[in-house]
């Protein structure tokens, strides 16, 4: 673990967006292969192989033009509104993702391995939502208490992971894992109950959350982006805040690199995992009042999407530094933003971002493989 | 069989391990190779062994060229190795372990384990080891592990076999056997080479002596030589063995163990009703073989042990039931018995390492944030004070050599205001230069007028730096002399036989 | 020796959960059929009285809870494993007897799913076993079964071969491991990651090939034969057991099998050892001359051709089509049963087998009409398996170089 921790934060950002580019590269030739026009042109490929080469060209341009358009500028749109919407759409989908990625970051510099993420952004959702949906307060009090809920669900359910670790030695990659499950189906129970499910609802759906605790739609209505971006913001100062600068987060990264000097030198080790897992909980649960009070509005079973994975390959991918996390957060933002544009004009099923990113992940976790893709000599420094 | 070592060279990187060494070791001969820690010793080995690959040079067996790519082709050429740290798995049996490479098997390979428990019955009777073959390697004790270690590498009829550091975790008596077992194994014709730092040993056994020095034979030495002959030629100068220290001038016992006993996870007894007290200025060793009870000591003074019961005062103050924190605030520096695992984070800066106990508070802690002035500020007059030899505070504790890493430590624990400083081996695994300045520091720790305990496993450090030596024994002290008690004495007390 | 207090106050909390069914359980029977069309002879079905069985059952348990309380605290004796067994399977029986209480529990067809949903999860832990033991740990359980289900729909539909599709199903479920396997120890990942993100990248290609080449013909890509029934003379006959046993595909039957197998092959064959040697200290087996490296891709890709074998099961021997993500976290659960099973294969074998039946029970709930929310049921195999790495009911321990990549210097 502390060997791949430090292949993360220890390799440049050269290799991740070598290992970006390779993903995509690989992500093209399966649009290719898929792409019908390009199958029926291969069958006469020594005939006319100019046919299968623009087939190949327009099927792989065509698929990452419209990601690009749906990602960061559509220049077909009819006004400038419509050309700007795409990066707003970048945003609204990158917010709770690296609002979640920081969280495993925190984890992952302390050497715990959080993989929870999607049970953390379900009890954040839940918390906040019912704060949302059932209190009555002016604004100025019901939305940070909602937030503040949010927060303190993903919280406290991570830091019941850090307690399990800490009081039994429970593994916590097999408890995170679990209680992704458990928090799914708890979810799913309670929106088939009066307690969250709308009244008169036949699906698992909860009733909206109030205006008085939504995040501000500050670009107007047409727009998903809502001012959860900003509290992803202030999340990722505070986080190099508490990593780079603070003392609790050099304990937490002391128990990161070696636990046993950490606790040779006083450090209350099963304190500092209840910590580290709340803050990193905590950190997912803001993503899940992104997801409830901002972009999504009421409750379902898809409230977390694949966020709590994203955030795992955000985390990875940003080698647990905050600012790499925003990094990634958006360049992951971008990707499913795109992929919905990609799927609406070129009819390339939004999995392939699935493809593409757990792709890039593998290649960045190793660092050999894409040096030996790109044939880059290793330098001293790195052979040393 | 003869074996020979012909200018093996072997690089890590920048570093070289090992340059054109020669060596060779005749049927019937016990070689001695002696060399600092990190001399290249083990490295040379594990090119011998085919565990690691040599950048130069070759290997013959009777003065054929052979060429070994891992262990199994030099187990088939008939050398055998018995490891320092052994390669045994604790959870399977002594068979299994001895039989693991070279199975008996019935028809389509399913395991004959009675061949294989005859066999080790057999070897075993050969060396007159009593050795149950169905045995819980993991439940046996360190010295019976190694006989196992032995049976495993004669098991395939090895003409040459490598002790790799035998005796470190031995209690004298059992070094004596294992000596033996060497002088036995030589009447039998097979050509032992024997890796060691400890000069006793060589003079006791040895026939011919190749000594290493930075990777390089610097010379074979006669196996009369004296002690501190060998000792100069290892380190490349003069050197005096002793430890120069004036006679203690103890005051108060201000540091008291009374009716201490504490158990294991698992529920073992691994503490058994421990006394005894330190005065202010005077140096108490805890000496024994390891792994009779003095990590568990120390683990129980610095209150990182579980379930004890008794009673650890420190200035009338009692310390059990304090965590970590609390006893390290009342005065209390501790240097861990390993200082990469327990000592240092790697990955953290000299700096970071120097902060890694008082993170929390002032002048370290400005609010909720580090103080990085006055960190760097601090950092700055350690290095100096302590002889760091870094490129600087931002140098990872990693880059740093054993030496100078242990410095690090040491200046963390002494600049806290201390009442009691307690060590346990700080002096494993460092170089001759080192060595002496860690003593240097304990010595004038002492002078200061604080009670030292210093945990040792090696009897020559243990009467040189001790005012008084405790003798442990599975748990318990078996009890406390002057230093000037005679080796043999000492020798039976660690072994369980009391004064 | 100081034994830990865990067990006996673990089996507290579980008593009073026991006792408060009792006093909640309602009164009346609860009707027991245990009979099939193909028995030799028939059982004729029989009624159980709710409040008798579930106050015999509370009895066992505060027996159970005394005898260990008595050895632990008093005798500092640990709680013998058939305490233990006997607690479990009386509150297992309380539980069973109240939800059906007043209605009919069909026993034989609640076994016969079961069994049906415990089978991928049995291949899955053989895989996790095979690939733990020799010190990887394998999260990608779930890519290789949903790899082996994709495989077997496609291979099947295109040759109308059925064995074609299973060994389709191998090779694929095989491939899965053996990027595991470059990435766990050429690369030297940590296997945790790679096992994660190969579950989505494996998602992620199933999805994409689906929604672009299978739906487009589904009745060329994706109709597949299925394995049909194969009734066994006799030992298929006997009441309860045998219609559960020894009707089945040949899949199941391959399964049992697998589970004999690879119990003997680990434990019995030289094979095995070396496999376990290098799970528990790579080094030592280095030094002994067997390769690790080697041994760690052998038996990681035997473990993922079979929990590909377990994939086709959900496609040839279920649904009888593949459908997205329609292993639905079956490798998540296998590996709870290997950890529940201690990494042993019969023992998962047994703990994926008592995942099927909670898993089951919710279908048999919902036909009596039962109101117990499904939701807690299906949570079963996820919480027992946090008790169970918590240590609450013994200690749990795996292969000691499990999850650490081996670097030869």
């Amino acid at each position: 673990m502390k060997r791949v921790m430090k292949e993360f934060t220890g390799g440049s950002a050269f290799l991740s967006i070598l290992a970006v580019i390779a993903s995509l590269v690989v992500g093209g030739i399966l649009i290719a292969l898929s792409s019908p026009e390009v199958q029926s042109t291969a069958t006469y490929l020594t005939a006319r192989p100019s046919d299968f080469f623009q087939a190949l060209w327009n099927s792989v341009f065509g698929a990452y033009d419209a990601m690009f358009r749906g990602a960061i500028f559509n220049y077909k749109a009819q006004d400038t509104l419509q050309m700007i919407k795409p990066i707003t759409e970048t945003l609204a989908y990158a917010t709770p993702i690296t609002m979640s990625g920081l969280g495993l970051a925190v984890a992952f510099r302390s050497g715990l391995f959080n993989i929870g993420a999607t049970g953390q952004i379900i009890f954040g959702a839940m918390f906040a939502g019912w704060v949302g949906i059932y209190v009555d307060l002016p604004w100025y009090v019901h939305f940070p208490l909602a937030v503040l809920a949010g927060v303190l669900g993903g919280g406290l359910f991570g830091a019941l992971v850090g307690f399990l670790k800490a009081t039994t030695g429970a593994n916590e990659v097999i408890v995170t894992i679990m209680f992704n499950y458990i928090a799914v189906l708890l979810l799913g129970y309670l929106l088939k109950t009066p307690i969250l499910q709308a009244p008169g609802a036949v699906n698992p759906i909860s009733p909206p959350v109030k205006d008085s605790a939504k995040y501000v739609f500050f670009l107007g209505d047409q727009f998903r982006l809502h001012g959860g971006v900003f509290a992803m913001i202030i999340a990722v100062v505070f986080t190099w805040w508490l990593l780079n600068r603070s003392t609790l987060g050099f304990r937490f990264r002391a128990l990161g690199h070696n636990p046993n000097a950490a606790k040779v030198a006083g450090i209350n080790i099963g304190l500092t995992y209840i910590l580290v897992m709340g803050i990193s909980g905590a950190l997912s649960g803001l993503a899940g009042t992104s997801q409830i009070l901002g972009s999504e509005q009421v409750l379902t079973l898809g409230v977390a999407a694949s966020y709590g994975f994203d955030a795992i390959t955000v985390a990875l991918l940003g080698r647990s530094n905050p600012w790499g996390v925003l990094v990634a957060g958006l360049l992951f933002g971008g990707l499913r933003a795109g992929a919905v544009t990609m799927q609406a004009n070129q009819g390339v099923p939004v999995d392939i971002v699935l493809v593409v990113q757990s792709l890039i992940v593998l290649f960045i976790a190793a660092p050999p493989l894409v040096r030996a893709i790109f044939r880059v000599k290793v330098s001293k420094e790195v052979a040393a | 069989m003869k074996l020979e070592l012909r200018g093996i060279t072997k690089r890590f990187g920048a570093m070289v391990a090992n340059d054109n060494v020669n060596l060779v070791a005749q049927p019937g001969e016990i070689h001695c190779l002696l060399g600092e820690n990190g001399a290249g010793k083990s490295t040379l080995m594990n090119v011998l062994y085919g565990l690691y690959q040599a950048d130069g040079g070759e290997i013959l067996i009777d003065d054929k060229v052979v060429k070994f790519s891992g262990p199994g082709d030099a187990m088939a050429a008939g050398i055998g190795m018995v490891h320092q740290h052994f390669m045994l798995i604790p959870v399977f049996t002594v068979a299994e372990n001895v039989m693991l490479g070279h199975e008996p098997t019935k028809f389509g390979g399913i395991l004959d384990m009675a061949a294989a428990r005859a066999k080790v019955r057999e070897v075993s009777a050969k060396f007159g080891f009593e050795i149950d073959p169905d045995a819980i390697v993991g439940e046996l004790p360190v010295g019976v592990q190694q006989r196992v270690e032995i049976i495993k590498a004669l098991i395939g009829n090895a003409e040459v076999l490598i002790f790799d550091e035998p005796t470190a975790v031995l209690t004298p008596q059992e070094t004596d056997e294992l000596m033996a077992i060497m002088k036995q194994l030589r009447e039998a014709g097979t050509a032992i080479v024997f890796i060691t730092h400890k000069l006793r040993e060589v003079q006791e056994v040895a026939d011919k002596i190749t000594v290493l020095r930075l990777g390089k034979v610097v010379g074979e030495a006669d196996p009369k030589s004296t002690a501190n002959e060998l000792a100069s030629m290892m380190v490349g100068r003069a050197v005096d063995l002793d430890v120069e220290k004036a006679p203690a001038t103890p005051g108060k016992p201000t540091f008291k163990v009374e009716g201490l006993s504490a158990w294991s996870h698992s529920g073992a007894k691994v503490l058994d009703d421990i006394n005894f007290e330190i005065h202010e200025g005077e140096i108490l060793v805890i000496a024994g073989v390891q792994g009779n009870g003095q990590t568990e000591l120390t683990e129980a003074i610095i209150g990182m042990h579980g379930k004890t019961a008794g009673s650890i005062q420190l200035d009338g103050r009692e310390l059990i039931g304090k965590n970590v924190k609390q006893v390290l605030d009342l005065g209390v520096g501790f240097v861990p018995e390993d200082r990469t695992e327990d000592g240092l984070v790697a990955e953290f800066t000299i700096a970071e390492n120097l902060m890694l106990d008082r993170s929390d508070r002032k002048p370290f802690a400005k609010g909720l944030n580090i103080n990085l002035a006055y960190l760097k500020k601090f950092a700055l007059e350690k290095l100096n004070q302590f002889d760091v030899r870094a490129q600087g505070i931002e140098s990872k504790a990693a880059q740093l050599s054993g030496g100078n890493q242990q410095k690090v430590v040491l200046a963390r624990e002494l600049s806290r205001e201390l009442r009691l400083f307690v060590a346990s081996q700080p002096t494993r695994g460092l170089d001759v230069g080192s060595i002496e300045f860690v003593h240097e520091q304990i010595v004038a720790t002492r002078d200061s007028g604080i009670p030292v305990l210093i945990v040792a496993t090696e009897l020559d450090e243990a009467t040189q730096l001790g005012d008084r030596i405790a003798v442990m024994y599975k748990g318990k002290i078996v009890g406390i002399v002057p230093s000037n008690t005679p080796r043999a004495t000492l020798g039976q007390m660690m072994a369980g036989i009391s004064a | 020796m100081k034994q830990s207090k865990r067990t006996p106050i673990a089996l507290l909390v579980m008593a009073l959960v026991g006792l408060w069914l009792f006093i909640s359980a309602p009164s009346g029977v609860t009707m027991i059929n245990i009979s099939t069309d193909s028995d030799i002879f028939k059982l004729p079905d029989f009624a159980l009285n709710v409040a008798l069985i579930c106050g015999l059952a509370v009895a066992v348990q505060i027996a159970g809870l005394l005898v260990s309380g008595y050895l632990v605290l008093a005798k500092n004796h640990k709680t013998p494993r058939w305490v233990v067994i006997m607690f479990a399977v009386a509150l297992v029986a309380e539980i069973l007897i109240g939800l059906f209480a007043g209605k009919t529990m069909t026993f034989t067809s609640l076994l016969q799913g079961s069994l049906a949903l415990a089978v991928p999860l049995i291949f899955g832990s053989l895989a996790g076993v095979l690939s733990e033991r020799v010190g990887v740990v394998n999260i990608a359980i779930e890519g290789q079964l949903l790899a082996g289900a994709f495989v077997s729909a496609l291979v099947t539909s295109l040759s109308h071969n059925l064995l074609a599709g299973l060994i389709g199903a191998m090779i694929a479920g095989a491939l899965v491991a053996w990027v595991l396997a470059v990435f766990a120890i050429k690369y030297v990942v940590d296997q945790i990651i790679v096992g994660v993100v190969l579950n989505v990248l494996v998602v992620g290609l199933t999805n994409f090939i689906f929604s672009t080449l299978m739906v487009s013909n589904l009745p060329l890509y994706d109709q597949p034969d299925r394995y049909s029934n194969i009734l066994i003379p006799v030992l298929g006959q006997i009441p309860v057991l045998g219609p559960v046993l020894f009707n089945q595909t040949l899949i199941v039957y391959l399964m049992y099998i697998a589970v004999g197998v690879v119990y003997f092959v680990l434990f019995k064959t030289r094979w095995g050892l070396r496999v376990r040697a290098v799970g528990e200290y790579p080094k030592a087996a280095d030094t002994v001359g067997i390769n690790v490296f080697r041994t760690r891709y052998i038996s990681v890709m035997i473990g993922g051709a079979l929990a590909g074998l377990g994939g086709s099961f959900f496609t040839l021997g279920q649904v009888g089509a593949f459908g997205k993500e329609m292993t639905n976290g079956a490798g998540y659960i296998a590996l709870a049963a290997l950890i529940f099973g201690r990494w042993n294969p019969i023992y998962a074998a047994f703990a994926a087998l008592l995942f099927g039946f909670a898993e089951n029970l919710q279908y048999g709930l919902a036909i009596i009409g039962s109101s117990v929310p499904s939701e807690f049921l299906l949570m079963l195999p996820y919480a027992l398996t946090v008790v169970a790495v918590a240590g609450l009911v013994g200690k749990v321990t795996g292969p000691a170089a499990s999850g650490k990549a081996y670097i030869k210097s």
